[in-house]
């Protein structure tokens, strides 16, 4: 190639296209008209010749002694391959995120409704349904531990060989007695029930035996090195010998951080020399993934009369349920993030994750951050209400910003627009009000098309609430992701291929890695391998760090790779050129224009890098005061819930949902309204609807027909406002998205029900008879009020 | 599992009276969710979508013979006038889909204390019509239902039609769920103003082990309603007598506790309820 600088004209079309296409615009998505069309290929649709149908036997019991198991006539049913047990793992029976508690499969002991106990292969699935049925299995029944605060007792029974605590994290912030400061103190007592990610996807994965006496998974997940860990400590294999490819996500939410058909599938394949597919139904889905941890919270703020808060002193207990999963970890941040993004002096509080017989608890969108703020926001709601303050105004006069200090004693070190965020929402126009009399339209009413109301009854209220939460994983944690990427011509055009092994779970995690190499490779063609472990870990796709760190990650890559390209450039030219960028397919100097066709330049070599990418090291905090650098990065949202009430029936209509958050920058902008739209839908269902109701251990509603989600009748139009603060921290100044909308929703929402009912609701997801006076209801069901008292 | 699929109706009778363990399939929306969660394993399922007569709904008398098959889409495009109460129960029935292929006489064989359709058949007076190789025979809707998930027919039976009254005044429907839409009934009430009788017709779903109607509220009301003149006036009725209405409704109901709402919960609802249907139903006929 000789360079002929300035003779190449900028094809500006291509400029345009990939500057249209690049970071900051929403280009569409590659699975998006697929999934629309109904053509995604999703893990439940995997399907191989000569494949097996895996199915797994669950224990019907919540804690029970398990005297013998007999397979027999399991295995001699005709078509049934394999009937394993624990006997048949081969390396360690035991598995888990943060520590390896759980049993693949269950040995002496039961600890929860629905425990895997066998797992079966057969060449139809009604066979292997009907094999696992005759699977006899003698149970002692145990009696359930099921109360997390009873769960700390000494007299409670010890679940596992540590005892019952999971995890108590200590926040000691101030040095004195601060109460005789406060002219109010104002005390609540708040829950929050269990909450599953209702992924429309269910658990599914294909395990197909390789060669090599290893096998290769196929599988719907977040993490894959983190699956491939744990099944190889389960198989005895080397980590070459587990190969995991992800295959189609239907939504995650976190319910894919754990294993679930993962090592069953594999030791069926291995056993018996053939594929294995194993796809949860409806059912058994409620059953085969962890949920949000229920939580009940004890809060006391002392505040000063103009609603500066002077201390809070708070108590969360966590129900884990019967193995660890993530409750560490969760645990660390509902302590952490507690008392809300605001600037108190003194804090004394205590969070404690706890095990009990209920159904395990892990990862859910917002991860201990949600379930505190329905508590500190209530406080917020009750401190305005005690002094008579306006809500808005007094979480404004206590507001966390850049410089703050937060509870862990961390220097808040990028931008907190925290009283910002709530100041946009009042300044938006409210809707219109409830109609007035006349025809109306029962979708726009409480009830819907159910025709419970005209409007008698209806009653408006309008609730404010603001979140955060960390990005990233923190306390510590070496948290990084690997991208390789290779530039190279292809069929004429220089090609980007990018290879992570992130999982996309929906979020458009592709489309962001496309867009960044776009950006900052100048071309319009990219490729985004497989993702799978033949590279390395891209982290888990959860904590909203993907875009970060994985993102990060392929900046890195592709900066290196641009490097190396420049490099030869120059080396070429025989000069030195301080402002080369790769932009439209050429090789740009500021200076001079563009300097060269980028296909020139390749010819026929690939240029490749590999990069392990890790955002500021995070700081393990102090195990008796909380402080340390914990997190890396917060992001914030603030949501504005006006909704109808029909407070003789208890129905709701949120009406509208309002946020503001500050996403740092917005990477793809389509894509950030997305996950703002999603989660705040998610934060709604947890206030109004989505709950496990679990009695005795037992989940009492394990299909969509009574654990209900929102509908198109009861998610609201939004207004949205997206802020970007860049954050000099993070790759483009980006701040994670997903979590915060999930985060401030529900509070907003169940201050805009107490705003029109009156009632001091302190339990979500409210419930109809929670809203009505007559207080009646069943114990497990009924909200509890809170009490006011004066300093 | 045998796959019976016989083409007239003649012919699933015939396979009913031969087969009676057989499970009547249409829409498939109770059935299918069934088998699909193993709830049940019935030996032969009998599919009745090539009937075609049953899909259809003619008016004889001023009686509407609305066949087994003929789905909520059916009654709401086609019926919203002759069965208004009908057609405001089919809009709650799940999503659009559900109503696509979902049935009357699907409910009525599930005969779920939920069942959508069941509280206004019960305020109407509808029959089923039940047939058999041996005949046919008209139960009303009243003595249909025996128990949970339980009613009237016997093994070789199959429901042919339902006959339910066109309308002669206002009718009303209301179901609360805690979702807006696509939700089954916490409790759901149903009310039918008969002008030409004085009477007031009721119905109530998942208040009792049974949909059931509350007959000493009709009666109340309805003589309430006459004593005053307000069939003729068409004055509002006194709001001590609606309130009155409304209380024995909902001591009619025999509700529990469960998943989707408390026994109090349910009984508080059906008042409001049967308050508000009531108003709106004396609104229209205030205005005809």
């Amino acid at each position: 190639m000789t360079p002929t600088p300035l003779s190449v004209t900028v094809d500006e079309g291509t400029r345009v296209a990939i500057k249209h296409q690049g970071i900051g615009s929403s280009p569409v998505r590659p699975d998006g008209t697929l999934k629309v069309r109904g053509e995604f290929a999703y893990a439940s649709d995997l399907w191989m010749e000569d494949m097996l149908c895996g199915v797994t036997l669950r224990s019907p019991h919540p804690y029970a002694r398990i005297r013998s198991i007999d397979i027999g006539e399991a295995l001699a049913t005709p078509g049934v391959y394999a009937v394993l047990t624990h006997e048949d793992v081969p390396g360690q029976n035991r598995y888990g995120l943060e520590h390896a508690d759980q049993p693949v499969l269950a040995e002496d002991v039961v600890r929860y409704q629905g425990e895997p106990v066998a797992v079966v292969a057969a060449d139809h699935p009604e066979i292997a349904r009907r094999a696992a049925g005759k699977i006899t299995v003698d149970y002692e029944v145990l009696h359930p531990l099921t109360d997390a605060r009873a769960a700390l007792e000494p007299s409670a029974p010890r679940l596992h060989d540590g005892g019952n605590l999971v995890r108590h994290l200590k926040i000691r912030k101030g040095d004195h007695d601060p109460q005789p400061e406060a002219d109010a103190v104002v005390v609540g007592e708040y829950s929050v029930g269990m909450q599953d990610q209702a992924f429309l996807g269910p658990e599914s994965g294909l395990a197909v035996p390789s060669g090599d006496g290893g096998v290769e998974l196929h599988v719907a997940t977040q993490w894959l090195h983190a699956d491939q860990k744990q099944i190889c400590t389960a198989l005895g294999l080397p980590p070459e010998m587990v190969r995991l490819t992800l295959s189609g996500v239907g939504g995650a939410f976190g319910g894919r951080e754990d294993l679930s058909m993962h090592i069953h599938a594999c030791l069926l394949a291995r056993h018996t020399g053939n594929p294995v597919k194993m796809v949860y139904n409806r059912e058994e889905s409620f059953f085969g993934h962890v949920h949000r941890h229920p939580a009940t919270m004890r809060y006391e703020h002392g505040v000063k009369r103009d609603g500066t808060i002077v201390y809070v002193r708070a108590e969360l207990w966590l129900d884990g349920g019967a193995y660890a999963s993530t409750t560490n970890a969760v645990t660390g941040n509902a302590g952490t993030m507690g008392i809300g993004p605001y600037v108190v002096p003194n804090v004394h509080l205590d969070c404690y994750g706890v095990y009990t017989n209920n159904p395990p608890c892990g990862a859910m969108r917002g991860f201990g951050a949600v379930q505190a703020a329905f508590a500190y926001e209530s406080q917020l709601d009750k401190i305005a209400d005690e002094l008579g303050l306006d809500p808005v105004e007094v979480r404004c006069r206590n507001a966390m910003e850049q410089g703050s200090e937060a509870p862990t004693g961390q220097t808040v070190d990028s931008p907190a627009p925290v009283a910002e965020l709530l100041r946009r929402l009042q300044a938006m126009p409210l809707p219109p009000e409830p109609a007035t009399p006349g025809p109306v339209d029962l979708r726009d009413l409480p009830g819907g098309v159910s025709n419970t109301t005209h409007g008698e009854g209806v009653v408006r209220g309008i609730g404010y609430a603001v979140g955060y939460k960390n990005v990233g994983f923190s306390e510590g944690f070496d948290d990084y992701s690997t991208a390789r990427v290779r530039l190279e011509v292809v069929g004429g055009e220089p090609t980007a291929t990018v290879h992570t092994a992130a999982a996309e779970v929906g979020q458009g995690l592709i489309t962001v890695e496309q867009q960044i190499c776009r950006t900052e490779l100048g071309v319009e063609r990219v490729v985004v391998h497989p993702k799978d472990t033949r590279v390395g870990s891209g982290g888990s796709t959860s904590a909203s760090r993907q875009t970060y760190v994985t993102g990060g990650a392929v900046r890195a890559a592709c900066r290196k790779v641009r490097d190396r390209v420049l490099g030869v450039v120059q080396q070429r030219l025989g000069r030195t050129h301080a402002d080369l960028r790769l932009d439209g397919g050429k090789v740009v100097s500021d200076a001079y224009g563009v300097l060269a066709d980028l296909a020139d330049v390749l010819r026929g070599e690939a240029f490749e890098e590999t990069v392990e990418w890790r955002h500021r090291p995070t700081q393990p905090v102090d195990p008796e005061t909380g402080q340390g650098f914990a997190h890396v990065q917060y992001a914030y949202s603030a949501h504005r819930a006006v909704v109808d009430v029909d407070v003789d029936l208890g129905l709701i209509k949120v009406v509208e949902l309002a946020c503001v958050q500050d996403v740092g920058k917005a990477i793809n902008p389509q894509a950030v309204t997305g996950q703002i739209e999603g989660g705040t839908a998610q934060g709604l269902g947890l206030a109004v609807m989505e709950e496990i109701v679990v009695e005795n251990g037992k989940i009492m509603n394990p299909s969509f027909t009574d654990y209900l989600i929102p509908t198109i009748l009861d998610m609201p139009p939004m207004r949205i406002e997206v802020l970007e603060y860049p954050d000099p921290h993070a790759p483009y100044g980006l701040r994670g998205v997903g979590e915060p909308p999930t985060i401030s929703s529900g509070p907003a929402v169940l201050q805009a029900i107490r705003a029109a009912t009156g009632r001091w609701l302190t339990r979500v997801p409210v419930r109809p008879e929670h809203i009505i006076e007559t207080g009646f209801g069943t114990a497990s069901h009924r909200g509890q009020e809170g009490r006011v008292e004066h300093g | 599992m045998d796959f019976l699929q016989p083409t007239s109706w003649l012919d699933a009778l015939a396979v009913k009276s031969e087969r009676p363990e057989a499970m009547p399939i249409a829409g498939g929306t109770d059935v299918m969710v069934e088998l699909n969660f193993d709830v049940r394993r019935p030996a032969a399922l009998l599919d009745l979508t090539r009937v075609p007569e049953l899909a259809e709904w003619a008016v004889y008398d001023g009686r509407v013979r609305l066949g087994a098959a003929v789905t909520y889409t059916q009654v709401i495009a086609e019926l919203t006038d002759r069965l208004p109460g009908l057609a405001i129960a089919s809009r709650t029935v799940g999503s659009p889909q559900i109503r696509n292929r979902g049935t009357v006489g699907g409910n009525l064989g599930a005969a779920s204390p939920a069942g959508d359709s069941h509280p206004i058949l019960l305020a109407v007076d509808a029959e089923v019509e039940a047939a058999s190789v041996t005949g046919t025979r008209r139960i009303p809707v009243a003595e249909f239902f025996t128990g949970v998930k339980r009613h009237a027919l016997r093994p070789d039976e199959l429901i042919a039609a339902v006959w339910v009254p066109a309308a002669t005044g206002p009718q009303q429907f209301c179901k609360i769920g805690t979702r807006n839409a696509m939700v089954i009934a916490v409790t759901a009430f149903a009310i039918a103003l008969h002008p030409e009788r004085r009477r007031v017709g009721t119905g109530f779903g998942s208040a009792a082990a049974t949909p059931r109607p509350a007959p000493e509220a009709e009666e109340f009301l309805s003589q309430a309603l006459a004593e005053e003149g307000l069939w003729e006036s068409r004055a509002a009725p006194r709001d001590s007598v609606v309130r009155r209405f409304g209380e024995l409704v909902a001591d009619a109901a025999s509700p529990i506790d469960d998943v989707r709402g408390t026994a109090g919960y349910r009984r508080h609802g059906l008042q409001v309820m049967a308050r508000r249907a009531f108003t709106w139903a004396w609104n229209d006929y205030r205005k005809a």
